[in-house]
């Protein structure tokens, strides 16, 4: 990877949650907040429908800047930290893409996001990978 | 209306969450992770782990139910109902391979209010069974409309 500059593209990644994701997710990851599982509480409470958990779609960027510079190495990444902003609706393509920032030695820190359409559902991401 | 900050500082009891093969790849299968070093442990050892090793994000696995009895505090006082979370982040060290036993220690960092928001910010340090740190949380929750 030592050929890695900055300005180069994380490779896209793009995934579309089926309308059972945030079940499954809810069970591998013990956060079963019905806001996420269930559509008429979320929309009792104001929501548009049942959301995706924010750290499924942070699970993603991991995913697109392990996958996508290290080859899926789980050892690679160090570092990720995002902001969750637009909510995450099930049965819509999330989009993650990102640029490497910058490159000293074998470290290398990457900016990402994640977008369903234009709604922005991580901003400000960015990763340390090892390399 | 002033947030009540009596809380930062405080550090609730600590949990202990032991990792298994078939959790790390239910998670793995539910993100589309497909190294097989997530699913077959051969493939993880001759990759030099100890044991099926998780992806990274499986730290929200073992180091969330941490922040339960911090979140639900009194002293703390979060509303629920106005509850997003709004940013995280983890910094990695050692990985998490199954076998291990993680524990994991929740600190209450600060609560600020910018813009009419409340910024409750927890940490996690999750070490496992070698005392070796695993994994370091920062939570970000808001509270919107305090």
């Amino acid at each position: 990877m030592a050929d890695l500059k900055a300005g180069d593209a994380v490779p896209e990644l793009r995934v579309t949650p089926d309308k059972y994701l945030t079940t499954r997710y809810a069970g591998a990851s013990g956060d079963f907040n019905p806001i996420h599982v269930d559509a008429d509480f979320a929309q009792s409470v104001g929501l548009p429908s049942n959301i995706l958990h924010g750290l499924y779609s942070m699970g993603l960027v991991a995913k697109a800047a392990a996958q996508g510079l290290a080859g899926g190495d789980p050892r690679a990444l160090k570092k990720l930290t995002v902001q969750f902003r637009g909510m995450g609706l099930p049965e819509q393509e999330i989009v993650v893409t990102g640029a490497v920032k910058e490159v000293d030695g074998d470290r290398v820190t990457v900016d990402l996001e994640a977008a369903q359409g234009d709604n922005r559902i991580i901003r400000n991401g960015q990763a340390e990978l090892e390399l | 209306m002033a947030l009540k900050t009596d809380a930062v500082g405080k550090s609730w009891p600590s949990t202990t969450y032991q990792v298994g093969r078939e959790k790390i790849k239910e998670y793995a299968t539910v993100l589309g992770i497909d190294n097989p070093v997530h699913f077959d442990v051969d493939a993880a050892r001759a990759a030099g782990f100890r044991d099926v090793v998780a992806p990274p994000m499986f730290a929200v696995v073992y180091a969330m139910p941490s922040l339960a009895p911090a979140m639900f505090d009194p002293e703390v006082a979060i509303n629920f109902a106005k509850l997003v979370h709004g940013g995280q982040t983890f910094e990695w060290d050692e990985p998490a391979c199954s076998g291990d036993e993680i524990t994991t220690t929740a600190k209450l960092i600060s609560v600020d209010e910018k813009l009419g928001n409340g910024f409750y910010v927890f940490e996690t340090t999750s070490v496992n069974g070698a005392g070796a740190e695993v994994v370091r949380g920062t939570w970000t929750n808001i509270v919107r409309g305090v």
